[in-house]
């Protein structure tokens, strides 16, 4: 449907600066200024942590970068090339190589789980059936070889409902790398998690990088995106305040600067 | 820490439990009405007095499924029922008096889509204004008369949606077959097709899972919605046609009775109230059950004032059996307070 729309922004044309550029992004929620004339834009190949308090606009910002939701003014670009506010949706960000693994709104928990790898782009007919075969012979390849499924008891026809908080974020980060993104969005994919499935969601995001991608990495806990992030974007009430490279400054140094942040009005 | 066996038999096999009720039930009835439910004439009279209950209580499965309900379905069989006796009675349409209804029920259906999914008023305030609206206005443009379709089964409409098309076999069942069970039927397998394997309907049961998550994974939930209380009402616009024309008569209030009897068979057939998780099959069995209870019990020697009593209690029943059935946390729970602990999978989810 959007194949047409999305032709003259081919993912594999390789001459740009930045995967996603915003440019003095406004967004509005009723009376609630959510997003004050934010610029930024992300390399090819870094991580970007973005961090702030809670109501700083983390969330908002992404999915304005994602296309869940259209900012209230300015311009964004994908790849170095504009695109209309109006026409860009999750979709269309899909179809442009940009993935995003939500905390807990990535999959749907009482659907099998390769009804999930597949929901918004379906392998159907003509018609729009759902070639079903297909679909759970590739899920069980990504179980099995992506994820690293084997033996524990899961199957593509597992609810989601039933699985562990790690086994939910292996799964959607397993469903976003298999979509071959070029940007993979990480919204707090650590929260509620124990200690060793943070280590396997860190060290993702290491192999995300190590594979040439890019990665948005919004995060609560310092200590988690300081150790993977190039440069972290900090957040303040819908402003982009400053930017800091973690070399400069020490997981401590950055906690008192953000406490400090929250005392200034 | 999801364990070996994800799906039991109960979840492999469409609607069993529902299946294995409807079964109970009816050797129930062949006890105790023997001289009714061991002859085939009852079961002739079903496939025509159940297929509007099917078609209405098959279109709710789509939305109950999607986390939504309409309440506007008894309005529209009213206001399409009447478009279609208006058309063919007074102004001898014909084939054009289908079309004609049907639209009027697509619309109806739009219109209440378009309201819920662009708008943003939850299902239940629209369709509950909706149908006033819509009754009122078929009471209105109908003057409160009703129109009795004399000498219709002559047309060709009759012969095709209602007709009898075995009426010269030898044997009497066989010529007491509905060409209205034909039409339900294949609609029913048809948008089977439609919820198990098409975009469309894992698309609804992710929306009834979680609109949210819906959204994130780049479905368009409002044109979505749109699309499914349009299918509602062209749904009932279909069993409107086939009421009126089995009945050769309409009357304004002639889709009252199905309001609850529809949602009931539904929910009873195992699609959860809370949306995400639809059986189609489950909600035939639900509607044949429902039918099934009227005809059991007065045949069985209970007056008809049992009817709704009992299946008050059934609707009731199995829904808490599906609860418990549904939800790990609220079984094991539930199981916790009899002393059983540790029993299957519910217990790691709390």
């Amino acid at each position: 449907m959007t194949a047409t729309a999305t032709a003259d922004i081919e993912p594999t044309a390789d001459a740009f600066q930045s995967i996603v550029r915003l440019e003095h992004v406004e967004k509005f929620f009723g009376a609630v200024h959510a997003l004050r004339d934010v610029s930024l834009a992300i390399g090819r190949n870094e991580i970007v942590g973005l961090i702030g308090d809670n109501g700083a606009g983390k969330s908002t910002l992404i999915k304005v970068m994602t296309g869940v939701m259209g900012p209230t003014s300015g311009r964004i670009f994908v790849r170095d090339k504009e695109v209309d506010p109006a026409d860009y949706s999750v979709r269309k960000a899909h179809d442009l190589s940009i993935e995003t693994v939500y905390q807990d709104r990535s999959l749907a928990d009482k659907q099998p789980l390769w009804r999930n790898f597949f929901v918004g782009r379906q392998i159907t007919n003509r018609f729009g059936f759902i070639d079903i075969k297909k679909e759970k012979a590739i899920a069980d390849q990504i179980l099995k070889d992506v994820i690293g499924f084997r033996g524990v008891g899961i199957t593509v026809d597992s609810t989601v409902g039933n699985l562990s908080g790690g086994e939910r974020q292996g799964i959607a980060i397993g469903r976003a790398m298999h979509y071959n993104a070029d940007l993979i969005v990480l919204d707090e994919p650590t929260a509620a998690l124990g200690v060793a499935e943070v280590r396997k969601v860190i060290d993702f995001v290491r192999r995300i990088k190590a594979s040439g991608r890019a990665c948005i990495y919004i995060e609560h806990n310092l200590a988690h995106v300081h150790e993977v992030a190039d440069r972290l974007l900090v957040l303040d009430r819908g402003h982009i305040v400053t930017e800091i490279k973690p070399k400069d400054m020490t997981v401590n140094a950055l906690t008192e600067y953000l406490i400090e942040l929250q005392h200034k009005t | 820490m999801a364990q070996p066996n994800p799906n039991s038999i109960v979840q492999r096999l469409e609607g069993l439990p529902i299946i294995i009720v409807f079964a109970l039930m009816l050797g129930l009835f062949m006890y105790t009405a023997p001289t009714v439910f061991l002859q085939p004439f009852i079961y002739t009279t079903f496939l025509s007095t159940l297929p509007p209950l099917i078609l209405l209580a098959i279109g709710l499965t789509f939305v109950i499924g999607a986390g939504e309900i309409d309440l506007c379905f008894p309005a529209i069989i009213a206001f399409s029922g009447f478009v279609f006796a208006v058309l063919f009675k007074e102004y001898n349409l014909g084939w054009f008096a289908i079309v004609a209804a049907l639209a009027s029920g697509i619309l109806v259906g739009f219109i209440n889509g378009v309201i819920i999914a662009k708008i943003g008023i939850p299902s239940f305030m629209t369709t509950l204004a909706t149908q006033f609206f819509w009754a009122g206005m078929a009471t209105v443009l109908s003057g409160g008369k009703s129109y009795a379709l004399r000498g219709v089964e002559e047309s060709s409409v009759w012969q095709v949606i209602v007709g009898r098309p075995f009426a010269d076999s030898e044997t009497i069942w066989i010529g007491q077959l509905p060409m209205e069970a034909f039409w339900t039927a294949l609609i029913a397998i048809f948008l089977w097709f439609v919820l198990k394997r098409h975009r469309f309907g894992e698309h609804i049961l992710f929306i009834g899972d979680s609109n949210d998550v819906s959204r994130v994974v780049g479905i368009n939930v409002d044109r979505e919605k749109i699309k499914l209380f349009t299918l509602m009402g062209f749904l009932a616009a279909c069993a409107a046609i086939m009421l009126t024309l089995e009945n050769k008569n309409f009357f304004g209030n002639q889709g009252q009775g199905y309001l609850l009897t529809a949602i009931a068979s539904v929910l009873i057939g195992g699609t959860s109230i809370f949306g995400g998780r639809a059986t189609i099959i489950g909600t035939i069995f639900g509607c044949f059950i429902i039918g099934m209870i009227e005809a059991g019990l007065v045949a069985s020697g209970l007056t008809g004032a049992w009817v709704r009593t009992v299946q008050g209690l059934i609707f009731l029943v199995s829904i808490i059996f599906y609860l418990y059935a549904d939800e790990p946390q609220r079984r094991a729970a539930f199981l916790a307070r009899f002393g059983f602990t540790g029993f299957g999978r519910g217990k790691q989810a709390g």
